[in-house]
């Protein structure tokens, strides 16, 4: 193996073992959440995103890494947004948890990862229909908040921090 | 706040604090090893395996499809990425005994009983919408809901808000409150 598959290997094991030990790979915690009743996955997206965050604007403020939006295209992320939060909420995993829930036994999981398969190889074949209709309304391109709003992306962490800690302050109080 | 879950399990706030740590050493990592930063994500790499199957029994067709173009199937650092969260949760659940075989989820069972055959249909079904809908967005809850925060973007923020308000609706749908 590549030194890139290498690394790649050793950041996703480690990055299955915090979500096993996170208890997010279930499907229960996933819809749990979209039925409004228990925040742990919202928990633990948000507490990596508080921590990440600020690394990231660190070492891109460094000019140690370099950023990657992904283009805000309106009908791509509407549209696909939408199909994603509907089917997500049947499957009961996103396509990284699938995975890891078939590593702590829930084979059902299985059904759950052949069914994107299948969804992968027929967006590839919808491609060029998508490309002339959803994808091709309006695109804002890669855009980030912090040129957007024209603040420092410090003012955004600090705002993040600032909405997110009251806000886990919330749902420990009420038990979610 | 506890440390421990019941089920011997770490707080989501210390396991998700950890996961945001893993992300700003592996896009450090990523930068200095490859030459390029590399964000954590997953969807892609369904778009590869798709293309590595379908590969086995059409080549041409994979070779002519510009969607398999442009993603190039081939097993890359996100592949592996991928791979090994399945080892992690392995590694994980086994040492600490949380590994379980489990055929229906039970939330799901409440609603729709113990069948497994029903599990998967609805697993099925909603793997390729929802499949579909990541590929046309760029990315999942780990490459938008997790990177894109990460670093500002505007169309993560946008797309995240709209896997949860549009899950939030169909399940609220779907499960009517009867869990």
């Amino acid at each position: 193996m590549s030194t890139e598959q290498w690394l790649g290997l050793w950041t996703g094991i480690a990055f299955g073992f915090f979500l096993q030990k996170g208890r997010v790979l279930r499907f229960d915690k996933q819809v749990g959440a979209m039925l409004l009743k228990d925040m742990t996955i919202l928990k633990f997206m948000l507490s990596a995103i508080l921590v990440g965050m600020v690394g990231i604007t660190l070492l891109h403020g460094m000019g140690v890494i370099t950023l990657s939006h992904k283009p805000m295209n309106v009908g791509a992320i509407v549209v696909g947004g939408g199909l994603f939060g509907a089917g997500w909420a049947i499957m009961g995993f996103c396509p990284g948890t699938s995975v890891g829930a078939l590593g702590e036994g829930r084979w059902h999981a299985l059904f759950a990862i052949v069914g994107m398969i299948l969804g992968a190889a027929l967006y590839a074949e919808l491609y060029p229909f998508f490309k002339a209709t959803v994808l091709s309304w309006r695109d804002y391109g890669k855009i980030g908040l912090v040129e957007t709003l024209g603040v420092s992306p410090w003012v955004l962490v600090a705002g993040f921090w600032a909405i997110c800690l009251p806000l886990f302050a919330w749902f420990e109080k009420k038990g979610l | 706040m506890q440390w421990k879950t019941e089920d011997n399990g770490w707080s989501p706030y210390l396991a998700g604090a950890l996961v945001g740590l893993l992300a700003i050493i592996s896009v450090w990592a990523t930068t200095v090893l490859m030459g390029k930063t590399n964000y954590l994500g997953a969807s892609t790499t369904f778009v590869r395996a798709a293309g590595l199957l379908e590969r086995a029994v059409a080549p041409e067709r994979v070779a002519a499809n510009e969607y398999f173009t442009t993603s190039k199937v081939k097993v890359d650092w996100q592949f592996m990425l991928v791979s090994g969260i399945f080892l992690g949760a392995l590694i994980s659940s086994v040492t600490d005994r949380s590994f379980k075989w489990e055929s229906v989820p039970p939330v799901w069972a409440k609603r729709f009983g113990n069948s497994p055959i029903k599990r998967a249909v609805g697993a099925v079904l909603g793997g390729i919408v929802a499949m579909v809908g990541a590929r046309m967005a760029d990315g999942c809850p780990s490459g938008h809901g997790l990177s894109g925060m990460m670093q500002f973007s505007v169309s993560s923020l946008a797309a995240l808000c709209l896997f949860f308000g549009v899950g939030i609706a169909v399940a609220a749908m779907v499960y009517r409150g009867r869990v």
